[in-house]
């Protein structure tokens, strides 16, 4: 028996990840992202099951949509959907597939998989929520080999030039980059004038501190390293 | 032969966007440099809300996307090969993967800029805009028309692809958005002319005993209309962008109805030519003669 949704934690994320049996290729991927997902909802985001509507939410987008395991266990833990949903996970019927679908999950904020959309999709969301004038933030999650795609880049100078203040991008790196990022990975944030800090993506504490620093008038970029993916 | 050359549907958008953000709180216009100029005004009017971008179009459709999910309406802007083929895959994913609404706003049309070459001609855009599912496509043929299908789109949370041209008909007609207009009734063929090819089509034939019927919404196609407009067996099909682009939406209308169909439009060529406009249309057979020539064959007379 699952225990109920108000007492899972931390602790649970393991056993939900294995209940999302399956073919799946990307378990590297998944976990990978697990404490940095985890952080977010458990101790930054504006978020709540019953707020997936509200205008003035936090959105977090995970734009590397591959490995989609633990995210999906940390909404199952914060009680965005049944423990039980995870059981189909990929399945034909299945709301949750290989890669997330926002039609499909209320409090999935973006449908993602292809790499290379999230940020753009964040720097439309931060734009519209300015001009709305809701304090809602963007985090977008997003992987160190994800930012192989030019796409990114183009967020990556427009925010930063326009100072997105909203914006936070989390690059999960697990050094899976085949040809590298000489220089590191901040740097490519910071020549286009984002705050940046560099964290241990398995340290929880380390993680809200990076969250949470103070950014004004600058899209903040949160690089959390985690053991290489092999 | 008729032919009237301006850009006044690309200088009547702006004009008409700039309107729109005045009177609707929730729209914003993106665009990639391409267009700037023109919305200095708007601008300073509605920082927020028409945004800039610079030379990066997947960024365009990608902000497009992120601004439906805020709860705005979204206009992206710029010529077609850069609205379109370059960002396609955000067009599949940033809104339609989404379900995220937008109006897509294109000038250039098949090859309003011939003389920039291939980098600036896309007589594709329409067919691969219909193949995503969910869009509404408008090809208007005058001013006029694309003020009225843009204040639709405007007024909607749907996917719109607009598509503008320099190529125009002398005198609008009385359109409504999904919608094909019946010109004129005639016995010995249906002929359905899109967007600006409306005006060479009724001079190749004015003294045919044709239906004609005008289409500036092209997805979904008017099934219904076409049916209701009692299509003969001989049906022409003209189309200002790669031919064959409706042709199985005749077909599908036409199912249960004996026809023959002859598509006309630009060949899915690389055609290595520069100059104007209306010379790639009589290259292609998309003049008033062009178009007559094969009609009349089509039809053996």
């Amino acid at each position: 028996m699952i225990a109920p949704v108000s007492i899972l934690g931390y602790a649970d994320l393991g056993r939900l990840m294995d209940l999302q049996l399956g073919d799946e290729k990307h378990r590297p991927s998944a976990t990978s992202t697990l404490d940095v997902i985890w952080v977010l909802y458990d101790r930054v985001l504006r978020v709540a099951p019953e707020r997936t509507t509200d205008p003035d939410r936090d959105r977090f987008l995970l734009s590397k949509g591959h490995g989609p395991m633990a995210y999906y266990a940390v909404l199952a833990a914060k009680g965005f959907m049944d423990v039980d949903t995870l059981r189909s996970f990929g399945r034909y019927d299945s709301p949750l597939g290989h890669h997330p679908d926002r039609n499909l999950v209320a409090g999935i904020e973006i449908s993602s998989g292809s790499l290379g959309h999230g940020l753009g999709l964040a720097v439309g969301l931060c734009l519209g929520l300015r001009a709305r004038q809701s304090p809602a933030r963007v985090f977008c999650l997003v992987g160190d080999a994800e930012l192989e795609e030019g796409s990114n880049h183009e967020a990556i100078a427009y925010a930063g030039r326009t100072g997105l203040d909203r914006l936070v991008c989390v690059v999960v790196d697990n050094r899976s980059s085949s040809l590298g990022w000489p220089g590191g990975l901040t740097s490519r944030f910071a020549i286009e004038g984002w705050s940046t800090a560099t964290v241990d993506g398995r340290d929880h504490d380390g993680l809200e501190r990076a969250f949470k620093a103070e950014h004004p008038r600058r899209p903040h970029a949160v690089v959390a390293e985690v053991e290489p993916k092999s | 032969m008729t032919l009237v050359t301006q850009s006044v549907m690309r200088e009547r958008f702006y004009a008409t966007a700039a309107e729109l953000l005045d009177v609707h709180d929730r729209l914003a216009i993106v665009i990639a440099e391409i267009g700037g100029s023109a919305l200095v005004a708007a601008k300073s009017r509605h920082p927020h809300r028409v945004i800039n971008v610079g030379i990066r179009e997947q960024l365009m459709v990608g902000v497009a996307g992120g601004l439906a999910l805020a709860g705005l309406r979204p206009i992206a802007h710029s010529y077609a090969p850069f609205v379109i083929e370059r960002p396609f895959e955000m067009l599949k994913l940033d809104l339609g993967h989404q379900d995220a609404g937008a109006v897509l706003v294109s000038v250039g049309a098949s090859y309003d800029s011939a003389a920039s070459g291939r980098t600036h001609q896309s007589p594709e855009d329409v067919a691969l805009v219909a193949a995503l599912p969910g869009w509404r496509i408008f090809v208007p043929g005058h001013a006029d028309e694309a003020d009225l299908l843009l204040r639709a789109a405007a007024a909607d949370n749907d996917r719109v692809y607009l598509r503008l041209a320099e190529q125009s008909n002398a005198a609008p007609r009385p359109i409504a958005p999904g919608h094909l207009h019946v010109e004129r009734r005639g016995r010995d063929a249906t002929v359905i002319a899109v967007g600006p090819l409306l005006d060479p089509v009724l001079e190749a034939t004015a003294d045919l005993d044709v239906t004609l019927l005008y289409a500036t919404t092209v997805r979904p196609f008017d099934r219904a209309g076409l049916r209701a407009a009692a299509p003969r067996k001989n049906v022409i099909l003209v189309e200002p962008y790669l031919a064959g682009t409706s042709s199985s939406e005749v077909d599908t209308a036409l199912i249960d109805t004996p026809h023959r169909l002859l598509a006309l439009g630009v060949p899915n060529t690389e055609f290595r030519h520069y100059g104007k406009w209306h010379e790639h249309n009589a290259a292609h057979g998309l003049d008033p003669a062009g178009i007559r020539a094969r009609v009349l064959s089509f039809l053996g007379t």
